[in-house]
């Protein structure tokens, strides 16, 4: 049972935010939408991914990650029903959940990879969100989406010191003990 | 080999649903969806009349021709006055191609939008009533107006409003199947000769 806390908890937060998403695309964007991704990605699924699936499981996770991303789906969740319920179903179970299956399975330089162009896509949707000259969401104010885009560059800033710092402090150990990512 | 081929099977799915949730890599936000949308699918307007800022009563359908409006409201300090200043340049525009056509700056706040209020805002655009004037819909007609056009209007906290911006067209058919930036002149150019 104790399993199923985490999954439980975040879904329950998504459940919890979701009479302030219509006010606040901060509360919408950066705190329900990952917590439904994390609901799904906690999932306490055992099974090993065939390795014949992870590619098709990653590229799923990605175009819903994407389509999550952009303006017009973040309205349309508000205004459009179909849309809203889409949100807490697509969310865990084709972004959280066949990540979670995938990543264990993904070598290190693709994680790498992934991680670095979550860092930039960020990066880039902090500066799309703070310096468009129009409203990118016709459900939220002006200074909202300025708030938001702020958001994502402090986000990117904690991935940066979660994920990147460490890779130039001390974790050169582990190739020496793995020979099979030496060059020679 | 098997791996290759569910690989770019899933690949081509994906880009496949992302074309298809941004209408072709057209649009990213609401308000490019909906400009492209409308123009592929007009959609009629209902008859509905407004009281133009002299006191007249004037139907937003003319079947002898396009029209173009927008949505306001007299009190905006920013935005509003922005695309009242866009209108007239608009109209100066159309006017050297001798195009003109009946043009509405629709009132989405009608209590406060008061005659006096409507011709202060003419005034100060340079509307003079003809071709473009500026008019507020009875109280019960501004929803399903609002529905139709797509205009979403939020309370900004500081009395005002903030509300998405589009010169709208409706063409001759009584159908709006057009939505362009306020500064757009030729492209609605082009579209009203098209109606032509």
């Amino acid at each position: 049972m104790i399993q199923y806390l985490a999954p439980i908890a975040f879904l329950g937060l998504a459940i919890g935010v979701q009479s302030q998403v219509g006010s606040d695309p901060v509360i919408h964007v950066l705190v329900q939408i990952p917590a439904l991704a994390a609901a799904g990605y906690t999932l306490p699924v055992t099974a090993r991914m065939p390795q014949i699936a992870v590619a098709p499981a990653l590229i799923l996770a990605l175009v819903t990650g994407i389509i999550w991303m952009l303006p017009r789906s973040i309205d349309a969740a508000l205004i459009d029903p179909f849309w809203s319920i889409a949100k807490f179903i697509t969310l865990p179970l084709f972004l959280g959940l066949p990540l979670a299956l995938a990543w264990g399975q993904m070598g290190p330089i693709l994680k790498g990879f992934l991680k670095a162009q979550s860092i930039s896509m960020l990066l880039f949707l902090a500066f799309l969100y703070t310096h468009s000259p129009v409203r990118l969401c016709n459900s939220y104010l002006e200074e909202d989406q300025i708030r938001l885009g702020l958001g994502f560059a402090y986000v990117a800033l904690g991935l940066i010191v979660v994920w990147i710092a460490p890779v130039f402090v001390g974790t050169s150990e582990t190739h020496e003990k793995d020979g099979k990512h030496g060059f020679s | 080999m098997r791996q290759l081929i569910i690989t770019t099977v899933a690949a081509l799915l994906g880009c496949t649903t992302l074309w298809r949730a941004t209408d072709g890599f057209r649009a990213i936000t609401a308000e490019g969806a909906r400009r492209v949308q409308i123009s592929a699918n007009p959609e009629p307007v209902p008859s509905v009349v407004l009281e133009t800022m002299d006191g007249s009563w004037q139907s937003l359908n003319n079947p002898d021709s396009p029209v173009l409006l927008e949505f306001i409201y007299t009190t905006c300090p920013t935005i509003c006055q922005t695309s009242g200043g866009d209108f007239a340049e608009l109209r100066d525009f159309l006017l050297q191609y001798n195009l003109q056509v009946p043009m509405f700056s629709v009132s989405f706040d009608p209590e406060t939008d008061t005659l006096e209020n409507m011709q202060d805002y003419a005034k100060w655009h340079t509307a003079t009533g003809m071709p473009w004037t500026v008019g507020r819909p009875l109280p019960q007609d501004l929803e399903p107006l609002l529905d139709l056009f797509r205009i979403i209007v939020i309370p900004d906290g500081w009395g005002g409003y903030q509300h998405n911006v589009a010169v709208l067209l409706i063409n001759r058919d009584g159908a709006f199947s057009g939505a362009f930036d306020t500064r757009d002149y030729n492209a609605i150019r082009a579209a009203l000769e098209k109606e032509l």
